[in-house]
């Protein structure tokens, strides 16, 4: 590739090109339908330039909601997603910090086994065992609520490997060093082990939000009630019958809405997320 | 500051008995040094004194206080480890203060002695950095720092200079030494290398596969080493060891070069003995003029290492180097006639490597 060929650099250039275009086009459409009329969408061909209809669809699905299917306000919705995104996100960073933290400095009988126990969990999705988490949810009475939202999706098998395998990377001088200094188990977790994993910790925030957010089939099962609708399942419940009866308008207004806080995310923590990827402070 | 004493001490991991029964004692103010090769668990009998690691028999003291059950926190040391071990997210100020801050002291207290350690160590401008925006030489000294701001009873150092160039082990050497004269603390220090056992030691302690095989004045290690084994570590280049046999009232090496025993020695020496001569005290004479044994001497090959140069070469078919001065080496090829000086000629039982005495 050193060599410089015109042709050769065009065909590259194009290939790019038409891959950009395949990811962003729908984006681009799904914005285009959400500042227009249900009419004008409907019309054929669809329009592809923006309509004017940007914020009396905007503030209504914020404000009042679709008026079929899911009449929540989205604006609500959006709050439910935060809710569960952060609790997700921030209950897993915990957990997971600490098993690791007990699994790599404390000797306890069947130590070993608990690690393995975790471990084995990765194999198992949130799907397969959805059938019986629900039920012991419902009959926890957890059903339309935030803890049950969040509670059953917070274990992590992933984070807590991933920190156990940064905890390995601490040289053993560090936790001698610790000792002498007369830090117990604790000081030695608050004073040295979470500031060094801070930037794994970032990383993991990144990633789990993004998760949280996105989840679909759990809240799907264990929301009834609107008010408790994530935006993504608010997304779907908009989407009623045939396409005449969907004010499609204002679920790809609420699409884009739904985009923009893992996009945040993304973009603010983009910095510490790399860091956090190939950077080991020690 | 404080004495410390170790009874009949051992060490397993499993079935693997790394220390063997020891007894070590550490005078009030004193700098000892544990030397031996890499894997003789100097480590661990320094782990066991400073309670990282507990020893499977035996007691440890420390003052005359027995601390086999007491927390390495509460056993009045501090250690130096040979990686630093910095909090690398604390600031070089931090770091130092750490263990202090944890101890509740005063933070009027805690800043003095930072600001004085600093002083000792001029790390003062460093004080808001990093470990990583530091040297390996200026780690180091903050390892240091974080250790005398404990003003602790003792120190102990874990191959502390290892990671560091050759001229800064120099100069970090003279600072440690330095260091030692002004607060006198008892110190334990333990390396692998014999230069940093010679220059630092109040006395040394020369371990061999887990056991001491011998404790001393540097001075004394070297003029008078135990057995083989110390004779071969301690001096460089080591000490010209050559297997011989018992002839009459010598020891005959290679093919009839001789080495008279001397009188309090004929009546211990057995059938095998070896013969150790230092490399600088064999000194090259002119033939017939020698009293004593006489190597007829050729020289392989020259290194020259400036002020000095070793020649590697053979007398009577056993190897040998010699120290010369560096400006006077004889070539390549060149025969010389060489002998030890009077009483420099070192006698040891070869089975039991143990050097006779009378
Ligand atoms: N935690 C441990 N478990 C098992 N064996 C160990 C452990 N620590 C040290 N050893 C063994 O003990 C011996 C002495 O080790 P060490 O004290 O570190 O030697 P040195 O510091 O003299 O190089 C070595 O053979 C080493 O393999
Ligand atoms: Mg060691």
């Amino acid at each position: 590739m050193v060599e410089n060929r015109p042709v050769l650099r065009f065909i590259h250039h194009l290939t790019l090109i038409a891959g950009v275009v395949a990811v962003a086009f729908p984006l681009y459409v799904t914005f285009i339908a959400s500042t227009h009329s249900l009419e004008s969408i409907l019309s054929v061909p669809m329009p592809l330039l923006p309509g004017d209809q940007l914020w009396a669809n905007y503030s209504q699905v914020l404000t009042a909601g679709s008026t079929r299917g899911a009449q929540a306000p989205v604006g609500a919705m959006m709050w439910n997603s935060l809710v569960m995104a952060l609790a997700i996100a921030l209950g897993k960073i915990a957990i997971s910090l600490i098993s690791a933290f007990a699994i790599i400095y404390f000797r306890f009988p069947l130590r070993n086994f608990f690690f393995w126990m975790i471990f084995v969990t990765l194999m198992l999705p949130v799907e397969v065992r959805i059938i019986p988490t629900f039920k012991v949810v419902s009959d926890l009475g957890m059903l339309d609520s935030y803890v049950g939202l969040t509670l059953p999706l917070i274990a992590s098998a992933t984070a807590t490997f991933l920190f156990r395998q940064f905890f390995m990377t601490i040289p053993d001088e560090l936790v001698e060093a610790a000792r002498i200094d007369g830090a117990g188990p604790l000081r030695f977790f608050w004073d040295v082990v979470v500031p060094l994993s801070k930037t794994s910790m970032a990383a993991l925030f990144v990633i789990q939000f993004i998760y949280g957010w996105n989840q679909y089939l759990w809240p799907l099962l264990i929301t009834t009630d609107e008010k408790m609708y994530t935006v993504v399942i608010g997304i779907k419940r908009m989407i009623v019958g045939g396409d005449a009866l969907t004010e499609w308008n204002l679920v790809m207004a609420t699409a884009m809405l739904a985009l923009i806080p893992p996009a945040l995310v993304v973009i603010l923590m983009q910095k510490w997320f790399v860091k956090g990827l190939v950077e080991t402070e020690k | 500051m404080a004495d410390i004493s170790l009874h009949a001490v051992t060490k397993r991991f499993g079935d693997n008995e790394v220390l063997h029964p020891l007894d070590v004692a550490i005078g009030d103010g004193e700098f000892v040094v544990m030397v031996g090769p890499s894997g003789c668990g100097k480590s661990t009998l320094l782990r066991i004194i400073a309670g990282l690691e507990e020893a499977t028999t035996g007691e440890v003291r420390i003052g005359g206080r027995r601390v086999n059950e007491v927390e390495p926190k509460d056993r009045n040391i501090a250690m130096v480890f040979q990686n630093y071990a910095l909090y690398p997210h604390m600031s070089v100020r931090d770091n130092m203060a750490y263990g202090l801050k944890i101890r509740k002291l005063p933070s009027a207290e805690i800043d003095a002695r930072v600001e004085r350690a600093a002083g000792i160590l001029e790390l003062g401008p460093y004080l808001a950095r990093k470990p990583r925006e530091l040297s390996g030489g200026q780690r180091q000294r903050v390892a240091m720092g974080r250790a005398i701001v404990r003003e602790p009873a003792a120190f102990l150092f874990d191959e502390p200079l290892s990671n560091l160039d050759a001229k800064l082990r120099v100069q970090m050497r003279l600072e440690i030494q330095k260091l030692h004269r002004s607060l006198g603390t008892t110190s334990v220090f333990v390396t692998h290398d014999q230069v940093e056992a010679m220059t630092l030691a109040d006395r040394m302690l020369v371990m061999n596969a887990g056991t001491v095989e011998q404790v001393g004045a540097p001075l004394t290690v070297y003029d008078d080493p135990a057995s083989t084994f110390v004779a071969g570590f301690i001096g460089s280049p080591a000490m010209n060891l050559v297997p011989g046999r018992r002839v009459g009232d010598g020891v005959e090496v290679g093919s009839g070069l001789e080495f008279p025993l001397p009188e309090a020695l004929r009546s211990t020496a057995r059938a095998a003995v070896t013969v150790g001569v230092r490399p600088e005290h064999l000194v090259v004479s002119s033939a017939g003029s020698v009293a004593g044994p006489a190597l007829a001497f050729r020289v392989d090959s020259v290194e020259s290492l400036g002020a000095d140069s070793l020649l590697h070469g053979s007398a009577a078919g056993a190897s040998f180097v010699v120290r010369v001065d560096g400006h006077q080496a004889p070539q390549p090829g060149a025969s010389l006639t060489l002998s030890p000086k009077p009483g420099r000629v070192y006698f040891f039982d070869t089975p039991s490597g143990r050097r006779l005495a009378g």
